[in-house]
């Protein structure tokens, strides 16, 4: 299958100290992938030096087929690239439809945005219902719902999202999980997913990358993955 | 009654200058967190340009409008050659920036144009206009209330209906997340402290007139009283600013008018210190909001 995406000997991390020590990591296009590991695996660095917010000190990223050297984050997203940062990103000050619609001001064609946000409020009733409410006026889930909505009206091809199932309940990370493996066999959207509840994200992904202190100690089919006992206690606790 | 509503028209309309003003300080600290200490000496600068542009010309209009541009350039310049180094930095930082720009900014006017207050002209009469027997508006004051009201009505448009307003106030809120979202946030940051610059020169070439004249430090007590309706109205609130600016005029008629204008300095200050009391954020400071 064709890589959307391909890192090799990816080294970044924050004033000089290396956080990532030579990721190599490819990602199918159309496929979810799931980035697993402890809190200081360096999983939110990855996808911070993926989206451009993090400047890499090594090693290369190649994004449908070109490069990516010294390109700016909304050249990125221009290039269909979304990222959902870990906490949602939610601006608390702006009502539900500026965010949505901040999601999809790149593309300056107003009938595409609005077409846009009409199909994130068909996904996520809730946030149709509170359109004029200010994020911080959501509850978690809500939020979560606005913060995965904005980044589909922008018609990513690589979504990176980050802990989204983080402080919420089962029933909602169910819901957000199956609706990524909806867009996934239904648009061929690819997912970067990296995620501590690590059952709910093999349930979804079809293959799993385990980080340990900014390193990939293991790659593997997702179910292939779930069942391996031992890499399972040694770097995922359970 | 009739002293009353002299004093009261004559606060509204300084009011009114100050509210300008004072919306200039709230757009960079909305977007950058720091008070702009240098907005005065700015707003002289560019009214020093309209000076020169309207003595060349002849026309008073020519000078106006190159003093809004000059405006929005200086505001522009500021931000990227000096204010970005220290956006980030500590907020101390921003402020010795900004209190060196003064100097620099003085320095040079007064180098070039010399120490003397020179006259700026006004586009209309500011001789009052009598309405039952009472001199209550000049036409001078009118086209400083329709100016103001003009600019809080483009800026209120521009804010709430424009793309270029959503991602103003994305860059100022969240610049990160702007970020993530294609938001060119430096951009929008170097857009708002032009605006800003602009606001302000507009203000300094409304209330420079009606004052001893031009002089580089002729919009220093002006300052103070444009960031105490800043302070009143709360930092974080463009409404405030504008409420702020109009009741510090108001304040200040009234107090200079009945008490005698060498008391207007302490008014200043006991405003500022009564609501900083009273209410720290200001009055129209929104409880903060949660994170989500």
């Amino acid at each position: 299958m064709t890589a959307l995406l391909e890192v090799s000997g990816l080294t970044a991390g924050y004033d000089g100290v290396p956080v990532l020590h030579g990721i190599d990591l490819r990602l199918p296009a159309g496929t979810i992938c799931a980035v697993l590991g402890a809190n200081g695996a360096g999983k939110t660095t990855l996808l911070r030096t993926l989206s451009g917010l993090v400047r890499p000190s090594a090693g290369r990223i190649v994004y449908d087929g070109a490069e990516l050297r010294d390109v700016s984050v909304p050249h990125l997203v221009r290039r269909g690239l979304a990222h959902v940062p870990e906490g949602r990103g939610v601006i608390a000050e702006l009502t539900v439809e500026e965010n949505l619609r901040l999601g999809g001001l790149w593309r300056r064609d107003r009938r595409e945005i609005r077409r846009g946000m009409a199909e994130v409020y068909e996904l996520f009733e809730p946030l149709a219902l509170r359109r004029k409410h200010l994020g911080h006026q959501l509850s978690g889930g809500e939020a979560q719902m606005l913060a995965l909505g904005r980044a589909l009206v922008a018609r990513p091809r690589l979504l990176l999202l980050d802990e989204p199932s983080l402080g919420l309940a089962p029933r909602i990370i169910a819901q957000i999980m199956g609706l990524l493996r909806r867009l996934r066999d239904d648009t061929g959207l690819t997912v970067l997913l990296v995620e501590q509840n690590v059952r709910s994200a093999l349930s979804i992904a079809d293959e799993g990358v385990v980080m340990s202190l900014g390193r990939v100690v293991a790659v593997a089919e997702a179910d292939r993955l779930a069942g391996d006992a031992a890499l399972r206690h040694a770097y995922l606790g359970f | 009654m009739d002293r009353f509503l002299f004093l009261t028209v004559d606060g509204l309309s300084r009011g009114a200058v100050y509210a300008a003003f004072a919306l200039a300080l709230v757009l960079i600290w909305r977007g950058t967190r720091i008070v702009n200490f240098a907005q005065g000496v700015m707003a002289v600068a560019t009214s020093y340009a309209a000076y020169s542009v309207t003595g060349a010309t002849g026309s008073y209009w020519a000078g106006f409008f190159v003093a809004l541009l000059a405006g929005l350039v200086l505001g522009a310049v500021v931000e990227r050659v000096v204010m970005r180094h220290v956006e980030q930095a500590p907020p101390l930082n921003a402020v010795i920036v900004a209190l060196g720009l003064v100097l620099v900014f003085q320095g040079g006017l007064g180098m070039i144009y010399g120490s003397q207050y020179l006259p700026l002209p006004t586009p209309y009469s500011r001789v009052a206009m009598t309405v039952g027997g009472v001199p209550l508006l000049s036409r001078y004051d009118l086209f400083v209330f329709g100016t103001v009201l003009a600019l809080m009505l483009s800026l209120a448009l521009l804010f709430t209906r424009t793309a270029t307003g959503l991602r103003m106030r994305a860059a100022a809120f969240e610049p990160q997340v702007a970020r993530l979202l294609g938001v060119n946030v430096g951009g929008m940051l170097t857009l708002g402290w032009a605006l800003a610059a602009l606001v302000g020169a507009l203000a300094g070439m409304l209330v420079i007139p009606t004052g001893l004249g031009l002089h580089p430090t002729a919009m220093d007590l002006v300052f103070v009283s444009a960031f105490t309706a800043a302070v009143v109205g709360g930092l974080d609130s463009p409404l405030g600013a504008v409420v702020g600016g109009l009741v510090v005029g108001l304040v200040l008629s009234y107090v200079g008018g009945y008490l005698g204008s060498g008391t207007t300095p302490l008014a200043v200050l006991a405003l500022l210190v009564v609501v900083l009391l009273a209410r720290p954020g200001g009055l129209f400071s929104a409880a903060q909001a949660r994170r989500v």
